[in-house]
Order: C-alpha cells, then sequence, then structure tokens
C-alpha cells in the first residue's frame, strides 16, 4: 500500500535509501546534498538500518570507499553535488568501468566557478561520459521512484554499471512537495534483499579488480562497456514496467508531454520540465500545438527514440541548463540533434541555455521559446544558438 | 476558495520564516491538498531578508519557479516594509499581513497596496506565550485565518500534532506553541 507523505526530495531519497538498506553508504557533506547522508546516518544511529556508514574525508574518499565495498560483492550508495562530483571525477571512471552498480544521489548544483550553491546541470552534465547510467527527475517522487529504480538497473546482470539518480538542488531537494512512498517490505522485495554480484573480492570464487591493463585487452574491456550502456536502455524500460505495476506510475526513456499533432517542442529535464507542462497547458488552452519532451534517461542516449518522437513537429528547442562552451550549443541541444541527423530531418532544432547558477525559471521564460519556434516557423527566420533569462 | 493558492513570505534569517511556511505546507497538506513549501536560499545569515514560498492547490502542482504574483504576503519582520518591496506583483484581490502592534489603517498609508491589510502583534502573543521572540507561528495562524485555506478546527488539531512532531525533543513548548495558536486567531486586526 503506498503512503502519501510530503517530503522533500532529499527527504524522500533517504528515506529510499533507509527501505533498501543498503551495505554501505560512504558520504561525504557537501550542500544541497548533505541533508541525504544527514537523514541516513540518522536511520544508522537509531539502527533502523544495518548499513556500514563510512563518514569519509573528501568526496575522492567516498568513491573510493563506495568502489572498494562494491568490488567486495556489496550494495553501495552516496550522494553529492558540484564539486563533490567534481573531486569524485577520477573514480567515477574507475567504478564504471570495473563495472560496479553503485548508486549516487546527484543533487545538481552549479560547478564552481564563480562559486555558487545553487541548480543547474553543469555537473552532471560534465560527467556524462563516464561511463554511468544518468536518470534525471522532475520532482521529489520522480528522485524517489528513480533511486529505488536505479538499484536495479545497475545490478542487472546484463548491465553491472554505476547509476546517478540527477534532481535539481533547492529546486526539488529543498522544497517539500506531495509524494506517495512504497512501503519497505515493497522497496525490499522490489531491488531484492541483496545484491547478487557476479565477481567479487571476496567469496567462493575471489576476482582480482582494477589491475593493470595493456593493449591485448584493454579496447575489449571498454567495448564490453559500451554493450552494458547499450543493454542499460533495455533493462531500464524492464525495471519500469515492474515498477508501473508495483505503484501505477508510469516511466520511460523520456516522457512525451501533449506531443499529439504538436509542431511546436521543447526538449528540457528535471524541473523545469514541471514549469513548461504548465506553460503548455495554458498555450494548449489557446489553440496553439505545443508539446514538450522531458528526458528522463541521459545515458544511455535514447537517440532514435527521440528521432522518432521528435518526427513529426516542426520546430523543437532544446533547453540546457549548462553551458559546454563548445560555442555550438549545450550538451543535450547537440545529442538531440545529432540523434536527428538522418532520422527526423529538416525540421527547425534550436538550442537554448536557460537557468545557469540558479536564476529562477519562470513560465514567462518557456513561454519565449514557444513564442520564439513558432516565429521561426511562420518567417523561416531563427537563431540556432540562445539564451533565454540572461541580461546581455 | 481558489482552486490554487500562492503566498510569499517575507522575514529575516533566524526568524522562522521558513519553518512557518513548511509548517502550513504540511497542515494543508493534511487537509488533502496538493502543497509546495520552499525557501529562497541565499547567504544564510542570521537577520538577513530571506523569502519563502507556499502554493497550496486541489490539483497537482507542477510549476517549480519562485512566486511573482502572489494572493498572500506575509511580513515577518516589519523593518522589512522599508527596503524589501513585499506588495511586489501582490494580486489586487489578494492581502498583506503584517507582524506589527500598529493597526491595519496605519500600516496601508506607508504601503503601496491598495488590497486589504492585516496585521497582528506576533512579538506581544509570543512573547506573553511562548515566553520568546519566535513570531512564526502567530504569523502561521494569520494566514491560516486570512486565507482561509483550512477550516480552523481542523488547523487547530492538526498544529498540534505538527508541534509534537516538530519538537519531539523538547515537548514541553508544546503548549505554549498552542496558546499562542489560540490567541493569533483572536488577535488579527483588519478581518
Amino acid at each position: 500500500m503506498a503512503k502519501r507523505v510530503s517530503l522533500s526530495g532529499n527527504e524522500a531519497v533517504a528515506q529510499a535509501m533507509r527501505q533498501i538498506n543498503p551495505d554501505v553508504v560512504a558520504a561525504f557533506p557537501i550542500t544541497p546534498s548533505t541533508e541525504i547522508p544527514q537523514y541516513f546516518s540518522q536511520f544508522v544511529a537509531n539502527g533502523q538500518v544495518t548499513t556500514e556508514f563510512v563518514p569519509v574525508e573528501s568526496e575522492h574518499s567516498a568513491m573510493s570507499a563506495c568502489i572498494g565495498a562494491a568490488a567486495a560483492g556489496g550494495r553501495v550508495m552516496t550522494a553529492t553535488s558540484a564539486n563533490g562530483l567534481a573531486l569524485m571525477w577520477e573514480m567515477l571512471y574507475i567504478a564504471a568501468s570495473s563495472r560496479l552498480p553503485i548508486t549516487l544521489a546527484a543533487v545538481n548544483r552549479a560547478l564552481s566557478g564563480p562559486i555558487n550553491i545553487h541548480n543547474d546541470h553543469s555537473d552532471t552534465m560534465g560527467a556524462r561520459d563516464s561511463g554511468w547510467i544518468q536518470l534525471y527527475g522532475e520532482n521529489a517522487q520522480e528522485a524517489y521512484d528513480n533511486f529505488i529504480m536505479a538499484v536495479k538497473i545497475g545490478e542487472h546482470p546484463d548491465v553491472q554499471l554505476p547509476v546517478m539518480d540527477c534532481f535539481d538542488g533547492f529546486i526539488t531537494s529543498h522544497a517539500v512537495e506531495n509524494l506517495e512512498m512504497l512501503e519497505d517490505e515493497e522497496v525490499k522485495a522490489f531491488v531484492g534483499e541483496n545484491r547478487v554480484a557476479p565477481y567479487a573480492l571476496i567469496g567462493q570464487e575471489p576476482v582480482s579488480m582494477g589491475p593493470l591493463d595493456l593493449p591485448p585487452y584493454y579496447f575489449e574491456h571498454k567495448r564490453q562497456q559500451a554493450e552494458a550502456m547499450k543493454n542499460a536502455k533495455r533493462v531500464i524500460l524492464e525495471v519500469a514496467a515492474e515498477f508501473e505495476k508495483l505503484t501505477g506510475r508510469k516511466y520511460g526513456l523520456f516522457e512525451e508531454y501533449r506531443m499529439e499533432d504538436a509542431e511546436a517542442a521543447i526538449v528540457i529535464l528535471n524541473s523545469s520540465a514541471g514549469t513548461a507542462k504548465a506553460v503548455v497547458d495554458s498555450l494548449r488552452a489557446e489553440g496553439k500545438k505545443v508539446g514538450l519532451i522531458k528526458i528522463r534517461v541521459f545515458r544511455p542516449f535514447p537517440a532514435e527514440e527521440l528521432a522518432e518522437a521528435l518526427s513529426k513537429v516542426k520546430a523543437v528547442a532544446v533547453m540546457d541548463k549548462a553551458d559546454s562552451f563548445s560555442a555550438a550549443g549545450g550538451p543535450v541541444f547537440t545529442e538531440v540533434r545529432s540523434a536527428m541527423y538522418g532520422r527526423a530531418d529538416g525540421k527547425i532544432v534550436v538550442s537554448y541555455i536557460y537557468g545557469l547558477g540558479g536564476r529562477d525559471v519562470t513560465t514567462n521564460q518557456i513561454e519565449k521559446v514557444y513564442n520564439d519556434l513558432f516565429s521561426a516557423i511562420e518567417t523561416g527566420k531563427y537563431e540556432v544558438y540562445n539564451y533565454v533569462g540572461v541580461r546581455e | 476558495m481558489a482552486k490554487l493558492v500562492e503566498i510569499r513570505w517575507h522575514g529575516r534569517g533566524g526568524q522562522g520564516a521558513k519553518t512557518a511556511s513548511l509548517l502550513l505546507a504540511e497542515v494543508a497538506f493534511n487537509t488533502g491538498k496538493y502543497i509546495q513549501g520552499f525557501p529562497e536560499y541565499g547567504p544564510e545569515r542570521m537577520g538577513a531578508p530571506i523569502t519563502a514560498y507556499n502554493r497550496i492547490s486541489d490539483e497537482k502542482l507542477t510549476i517549480h519557479s519562485n512566486i511573482y504574483e502572489p494572493d498572500y504576503v506575509v511580513v515577518v519582520d516589519e523593518t522589512l516594509l522599508k527596503t524589501v518591496p513585499v506588495t511586489s506583483g501582490l494580486k489586487k484581490d489578494g492581502a498583506i499581513i503584517i507582524n506589527t502592534s500598529k493597526d491595519p489603517e496605519t500600516v496601508k498609508k506607508e504601503l503601496n497596496f491598495e488590497g486589504r491589510v492585516y496585521t497582528i502583534d506576533a512579538r506581544k502573543i509570543s512573547e506573553e506565550t511562548i515566553g520568546a521572540y519566535y513570531p512564526n507561528t502567530p504569523m502561521l495562524v494569520a494566514v491560516v485565518k486570512v486565507s482561509g485555506i483550512i477550516p480552523e478546527d481542523v488547523f487547530l488539531n492538526d498544529i498540534e500534532a505538527s508541534f509534537k512532531h516538530k519538537f519531539a525533543n523538547k515537548p514541553h513548548v508544546v503548549p505554549k506553541n498552542m496558546e499562542a495558536v489560540v490567541r493569533s486567531l483572536q488577535e488579527v486586526k483588519g478581518l
């Protein structure tokens, strides 16, 4: 039976962690993710979980401890944000290439500098090539649901990869909202009592992990890692189907919102997708054919599926809450446009960078983007690279 | 009552405006509403102006921006009236609730706002009941009273449960806070 609760995103994810009762949590505090290990350490102190909680001296050590514990066969979790994720960088790649299914609550925050504690996606977008699966969520409910599903996705025998549960700092992490929580037993049954590691440092058939891997084998190992990420796309959908049976909540690789007959579409992720949905509703009420695609799975990237979903629109704005400083659009834009090439040609595809460093993302900004798209459709004239909500 | 009610809180760090917004969210949640309660985080310093927000609705909430055209504004510290544009975007048919010993007519002359103005002496109430200056409880009560978001009897039952939860480590403050609640319900001026 689901429980109706009001919780912040951080509290919801900490509750998910408690319900899962992992073997090891190793973490170092950083705003805005701090509350997750903070709440969780109370569960440890209260004896509500049997987890070994490892308070470490840095995020590099946090991820290193996670890698060690996961290599030993444990179910392992952590949380971080921004510069904490940056300090984990070296170890992120090692976790992924060692095929260790660690679950990381990545509470999105602008990566310094200038120093800023507020939300954008520059932290996890920078980690997009680290080999981690990345799930993005709009609100506390999705942060909670994705965290539970992340365990099952990462630990699947065909995947064996670490997973980031990404959601917006402060906007989602610190805002109290309605959500539905599963019963503890339901979560435990869904993820399984223990991780079943196909190989580990300890056990009946112990293996060595992380040794030097020279030209005779390295490439094959990377090829296998790439194959695991391909498998993840199928497994993510299988896990989502199972989760839907349990909760009634449907998840895919992305969410299509009022895309039927849409002429102008926005592609966006996390909390601003919710704000944009309200704009879609009000523009639809005026008879304008607008729709929205909210990407949930950014790694693996659902290229074919997105191209198919965008095949009938006339114009699409891809919105990035991170600038990759390529001088050629943000990371989501470049990937979406590339996905459309040869599959959904002849469309107007434009980039909007928005909301950096916690700049509030309003319905007015989103409405402007849709208006720009209609103007582009009518006149054929438009800028490809745009910023919205910035003073110039 | 309108389907969506948006409230903006103005206070100073340490006065509990954020806590009040979260408590309001909780009591509205308990009556079956969809709620959002969130502060606007800045540099966290005691005494610095802070803003917090509530959305309360019968329907699912998806907007995640700050609130620019609130139905209600709550001013927890009257010194902010001179430095922060508290009435900015406040709907004409909305209302502002201010913590002050002054009566609404006097304050209205100082405000650039034509709509309804309510005052409550949260300092006096909290000092006489709780024994210290914690204005957030009286202000929370005033916004419930003025907005009618929650029926008073439902609110009274619920807030007591919320206090018991919030003050689990210091239960002796619950009766004093309840006394503040009861008095505040009677002492909102301008109704």
